[in-house]
C-alpha cells in the first residue's frame, strides 16, 4: 500500500502547527524566505535572534532526529552545478521580490484567504510545472 | 520566551518538512511533473499544514500574541508586479531543482556539497533581490 500521502499530511500537520506557534505566540507569519532574508538584508534587528533561533530549529532538528525517523530521506537534488546555482539564485531573488514563498505565501497566506498569498501561489507553481515540462521532457536537461 | 517559541516553530517545520517528503526533490519535482509520472504527495502536505493554520487565524480574533505586542495587519489586497514577476522567477528555479527556501534549510545537514551550494546561491539571489527589485518598479515607470 501506498503510504506517502499518509506522510505528507502528517508532516504537513507539523508544518501547520510550527506556523501556528509563531504565529499565536510571537505574532509572526512563519515565512521561510522572509526570515532568511530578514537575516541576509539585517533588516528589524530586534527580530535577528528570534530569526536565528527559528532557523536553528529548521536546520537542527533534522539533522538531530533523522537517524531515528527518516534515516533513509535524501534530496536527491540533481549533481548538475550549473543548474543547482541557478535554481538557487532564482529561489532567492524570487522569493525576495514576491515577498513570500511556499511558507509564507502559501501556507500562511492561503489559510488568510490573503488574494496576494493565492495569486502568488498559482503563479509559483504554473511557473514551476512549465518549467519541469520545458526542462525535463523538451531539453532533457533535469 | 521569544526564542523559545521561535526554536520550537523552526524545529516542528523542520521535522514537518523532513517527514512529509518535501526535502526529497524527486517528490517536488514529482508533483510539479503532470505529464510525467505524477506525484500527489505535495498536495496532502499543503493540506495539511493549512488545516492548523484556519484555525490559527480564527484564534488571532480580538487577542494578542502570547509574548504581547500585536498580530500582523490584516493582507494587502493590490497585486502587483513585483508579486507576479517574483513569484514567476521562484516558480522557474523551484522547478529546475525541487527546492524552496524552508527543505533548502530543513536538508542542509544531509544535502551534501549541493545543498550547500543550493543555499549559497539563493543567499546571494536574496542580496541582489532589492536591485532587481527597484530595477522592475524603473521598468513599470517606463513602460
Amino acid at each position: 500500500m501506498n503510504t506517502e500521502w499518509i506522510w505528507g499530511l502528517t508532516g504537513g500537520l507539523f508544518i501547520g502547527l510550527g506556523a501556528a506557534v509563531f504565529l499565536l505566540c510571537n505574532g509572526r507569519i512563519m515565512g521561510a524566505s522572509g526570515i532568511l532574508g530578514g537575516l541576509v538584508e539585517r533588516s528589524d534587528r530586534s527580530a535577528t535572534a528570534e530569526r536565528l533561533a527559528f532557523v536553528a530549529g529548521v536546520i537542527g532538528m533534522p539533522f538531530l532526529l533523522r537517524p531515528l525517523i527518516a534515516p533513509q530521506a535524501q534530496t536527491h537534488l540533481t549533481p548538475d552545478l550549473a543548474i543547482v546555482i541557478l535554481a538557487g539564485l532564482l529561489v532567492g531573488a524570487g522569493t525576495r521580490i514576491a515577498n513570500g514563498c511556499t511558507s509564507g505565501h502559501g501556507v500562511c497566506g492561503i489559510s488568510r484567504f490573503s488574494l496576494r498569498g493565492i495569486v502568488a501561489t498559482v503563479f509559483y507553481i504554473l511557473a514551476g510545472g512549465l518549467t519541469v515540462v520545458l526542462f525535463r521532457h523538451v531539453l532533457g536537461v533535469i | 520566551m521569544r526564542l523559545v517559541y521561535a526554536f520550537l516553530a523552526g524545529s516542528l517545520f523542520g521535522i514537518g518538512l523532513l517527514i512529509s517528503g518535501m526535502t526529497d526533490t524527486t517528490k517536488v519535482q514529482g508533483w510539479l511533473d503532470v505529464f510525467g509520472n505524477w506525484d500527489p504527495t505535495l498536495a496532502f502536505v499543503m493540506g495539511g499544514a493549512i488545516l492548523p493554520m484556519l484555525v490559527a487565524w480564527q484564534l488571532t480574533r480580538n487577542r494578542t500574541p502570547l509574548v504581547g505586542g500585536r498580530f500582523p495587519a490584516p493582507p494587502r489586497v493590490e497585486l502587483d508586479r513585483r508579486l507576479i514577476v517574483g513569484s514567476v522567477l521562484f516558480g522557474v528555479g523551484w522547478g529546475l531543482a525541487g527546492l524552496c527556501p524552508g527543505p533548502a534549510m530543513a536538508s542542509l545537514s544531509f544535502g551534501g556539497a549541493g545543498g550547500i551550494v543550493f543555499i549559497v546561491a539563493m543567499i546571494v539571489g536574496m542580496f541582489a533581490a532589492p536591485k532587481l527589485g527597484a530595477q522592475l518598479d524603473r521598468m513599470a515607470s517606463a513602460a
